[in-house]
């Protein structure tokens, strides 16, 4: 197979840099596998590291610092006949580090070739993620306070399956690579090289001192066997045929009258727990089975079964415009501490507004009518009162009536809790 | 007729899925998660693509990558994510990637409050890139729009190749509407546009005429270089300034050139009316119910509705405060908007009401405005 390399583009790396004979390496592999230029995206990053892409006659995505593990995602999800080669510097590994943990987790068929010289090269040799403490950098004493990091093992651990150390320099190294690109599944390979431009000006460091150094690494080559496992695109693919399509929105058909001509308002006031969010939804959907426009807006707070939870619903054969709510027909006061999210309201109130008051309720003073139920001792449960109440007002006729309610309840459950709700609202026996 | 009832972020999953979309990352924040869970509903049945990523960084970067391997692609997020997007944000400008963010505002600053509605980001949206290129930025104003301008943003993100951001609020995505999804006029889909056959292709190189470079995925036949650094036409870094300023102005050109093509707005005219309101999101919502009651009542005002916020529509603003001696400017933020109208109309006599407490602007409110000038 011929050369992927850019003919047009000879690599510009410093003289000796080891980024040059990864190119030529990383060529050399790719050629073995007989891959085509359009058969292989080079992902780079930023550095010189980021030059690679422009080195190869391939698909090329050249993005921000630290995130090329990101697009590569994109792009093999996207195409997963693609080969997709990462190159990243000990830099860009260090600033995506949160992306390598993500995708040795993931396992996505991607290969990261991580070019590792000890330092940030083209900014002036900074000291990086793996730079030695007894290094003398670009970062005056800094680096003597931060301890290198172990790829190999940070890669084993967040669950890579395919991890290697090597030299630069070792001859053997194109086959490695291609043992790592053939691989089904995330593989990293730190490659240790020299930065004659920036680094090994101050810190000698020669591919026999790389050797020595790498023996000391508890580095295992190549595959981690308790790290094999599905590779993620292709088990997405299956995990994703077995979902159910979802459903299109349902239609609510108009089939009865509403109670009141005009805009009605309405207000839940209760609790966590007390499903006020599905009895307002249930009010809407009496709404449209009377053919009349709605909204629902919601506040609760951020704990899920603490604190108020407030629903405002409007019912309204016209457009609705404004979905707040300033004149109600109806508030239903459920829980103390939903009343007192909304106690300013009370003192506007006039005539015109029905309070449903539970039973223990206290209501800040008003003109409003307030009309007492004693959900408790009709024995009814607290997670019920939100729908019992909008039975007490379907049987009042108020905003609602039983026909709207009783078509909702069956837009909304099915089976066991359908029959509950039916039962529920037979049970409201209310005097007029 | 039939209606549903749907909240705003499950209309603009299903938008995105009619306009073509096959590709949704996003991280869970509140109020957008709702948009990230209606995707994951729709889409892997049909065969798409929806991942979460490690953070909001990684979510972009995902649609970036599918999205230059030929797919239609969407986020979803809200202001502490709009932060963190922003580099990638630059890197779809200058690069020229097409994608849909969803920006569903919250009061901010900073991580501000979870469930509070906001228009703060408005400005940010369209600033929030180094190199302060244009983007395009819709703000839907119910349910309707959350469906039709989600088809809209897809549309003109492949059409021109950009970003293109629905500028959403925590009160249209989590409030639930009724709505006839069969009685919506809703566009077609529109494709990105393929380099002239039978010529060597430049990634990033437009024919005689055009201002949009043809497009071809990454993994095809072709070989095709993207990269977030200072580009020339065939992709590689270039120092040449000619080229340089040639590409830049030509990303400002294809937006601020075509504005009229994409200004959606509802204009609402009273005849005889001096004053016009202008009001975007879901503050146009109470806007026109001050309109229809003022108006009812023999009080003629008129009311227009952005839709399309950046570019600037200037020949939609222009034309509707002609004749106007008073306009009235509303913004669920402590001004920002205003000042672009300020700058387009020195001339006329401009009021401002802007609330930033979480809460909606009532028609009160505006009708106060209203009684002191
Ligand atoms: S600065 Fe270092 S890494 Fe960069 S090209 Fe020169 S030798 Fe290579």
């Amino acid at each position: 197979m011929d050369s992927l390399l850019n003919d047009q583009r000879p690599p510009v790396f410093c003289p000796g840099c080891s980024h040059e004979r990864i190119t030529h390496t990383l060529d050399k592999a790719l050629q073995k596998m007989g891959r085509g230029g359009n058969q292989v995206v080079i992902v780079s990053d930023i550095g010189c590291s980021g030059l690679f892409d422009t080195f190869f006659h391939t698909h090329a995505f050249h993005g921000l610092h630290g995130r090329a593990l990101t697009y590569a995602t994109g792009l093999k999800m996207a195409q997963p006949d693609l080969t997709v080669v990462v190159t990243m510097g000990d830099g860009g590994q260090g600033i995506g580090g949160a992306h390598l943990l993500a995708a040795c987790r993931r396992n996505l068929n991607l290969t990261l070739l991580i070019l590792n010289n000890f330092n940030f090269g083209m900014t002036g040799g900074q000291f990086s993620a793996t730079t030695p403490t007894a290094a003398q950098v670009g970062s005056g004493f800094l680096n003597q306070l931060e301890r290198p990091l172990n790829i190999c093992q940070v890669a084993r651990s967040a669950g890579a399956p395919y991890v290697a150390c090597y030299s630069a320099f070792q001859q053997d190294l194109a086959d490695k690579i291609q043992r790592a690109i053939e691989f089904e599944g995330f593989s990293v390979i730190d490659i240790w090289g020299v930065c004659p431009g920036r680094y090994s000006k101050k810190n000698r460091l020669t591919p026999k001192l790389i050797d020595e150094a790498l023996s000391e690494v508890p580095c295992q080559e190549g595959i981690v066997s308790e790290n094999v496992r599905h590779e993620y695109s292709q088990h997405y693919q299956k995990l994703a045929k077995d979902q159910k399509p979802a459903s299109p929105p349902l239609h609510i058909e108009t089939t009865c009258d509403p109670p009141q001509p005009d805009r009605q308002e309405v207000l839940l006031l209760g609790s966590a727990g007390q499903r006020i969010i599905t009895a307002g939804e249930i009010m809407c959907l009496a709404g449209l089975s009377a053919g009349l426009h709605t909204t629902q807006k919601n506040e609760y707070n951020i704990t899920v079964l603490r604190g108020p939870s407030i629903s405002e619903m409007i019912l309204s054969p016209e457009e609705i415009d404004f979905t707040g709510i300033d004149d109600p027909s109806v508030i239903v006061a459920l829980s103390q501490e939903g009343v007192e999210r909304r106690k300013e309201l009370f003192a506007h109130l006039d005539t015109g507004t029905t309070v449903i008051q539970v039973d223990g309720v206290q209501l800040p003073s008003t003109r409003a009518r307030v009309r007492a139920m004693d959900l408790k001792s009709w024995g009814i449960r607290k997670n019920n009162w939100a729908l019992a109440a909008l039975g007490v007002l379907a049987k009042m006729n108020l905003v609602i009536n039983l026909d709207m309610l009783k078509s909702a309840l069956k837009v909304r459950f099915t089976g066991k809790n359908l029959e509950e709700s039916l039962l529920l609202v037979d049970q409201i026996k209310i005097s007029l | 007729m039939a209606r549903s009832l749907m909240e705003g972020n499950e209309a603009i999953a299903r938008g995105a899925v009619a306009a073509g979309c096959r590709f949704f990352a996003g991280y869970p924040i509140t109020p957008a998660t709702t948009i990230y869970n209606n995707m994951l509903n729709l889409l892997p049945p049909l065969g798409g693509i929806v991942l979460q990523g490690e953070d909001e960084i990684a979510s972009i970067g995902f649609c970036l990558g599918a999205s230059m391997a030929g797919m239609k692609v969407m986020t979803a997020t809200s202001g502490p994510g709009i932060s963190l997007y922003s580099e990638h944000i630059s890197f779809a400008i200058g690069s020229e990637i097409p994608i849909v963010i969803i920006d569903v505002q919250r009061l901010g600053p900073s991580t501000g409050s979870a469930t509070r509605g906001a228009d703060g980001d408005i400005n940010f949206l369209r600033w929030g890139n180094s190199g302060g290129m244009p983007v395009i930025v819709l703000a839907p104003v119910d349910i309707k729009d959350c469906i039709r301008l989600t088809m809209h943003a897809f549309n003109l993100a492949e059409k021109f190749r950009c970003p293109v951001f629905i500028a959403s609020n925590k009160e249209i995505a989590m409030t639930r509407e009724s709505i006839d999804v069969d009685a919506l006029d809703l566009p077609d889909q529109i494709e990105r546009c393929s380099p002239p056959a039978g010529k060597p292709y430049f990634p990033f190189q437009v024919t005689e005429g055009q201002h949009v470079p043809g497009f071809l995925p990454i993994g095809g036949k072709v070989l095709v270089r993207q990269t977030s650094s200072t580009h020339g036409q065939n992709g590689y870094i270039t120092t040449d300034h000619g080229e340089i300023a040639r590409i830049l102005n030509r990303l400002q050109f294809k937006l601020e050139s075509a504005i009229d093509q994409f200004s959606f707005y509802d204009l609402l005219p009273a005849q005889g009316s001096d004053t016009l309101i202008i009001a975007y999101g879901v503050t146009a919502r109470a806007a026109k119910a001050v309109y229809k009651e003022f108006n009812q009542h023999g009080v003629p005002i008129s009311l227009l509705i952005l839709k399309t916020l950046w570019p600037i529509p200037a020949n939609t603003i222009r034309k509707a405060v002609r004749k106007m001696k008073r306009v009235l400017v509303l913004e669920m933020n402590l001004g920002q908007y205003v000042h672009e109208i300020e700058r387009l109309l020195p001339d006329i006599s401009l009021d401002f009401y802007g609330q930033m407490n979480g809460q909606l602007i009532t028609p009160a409110k505006i009708k106060e405005r209203l009684a002191i000038g």
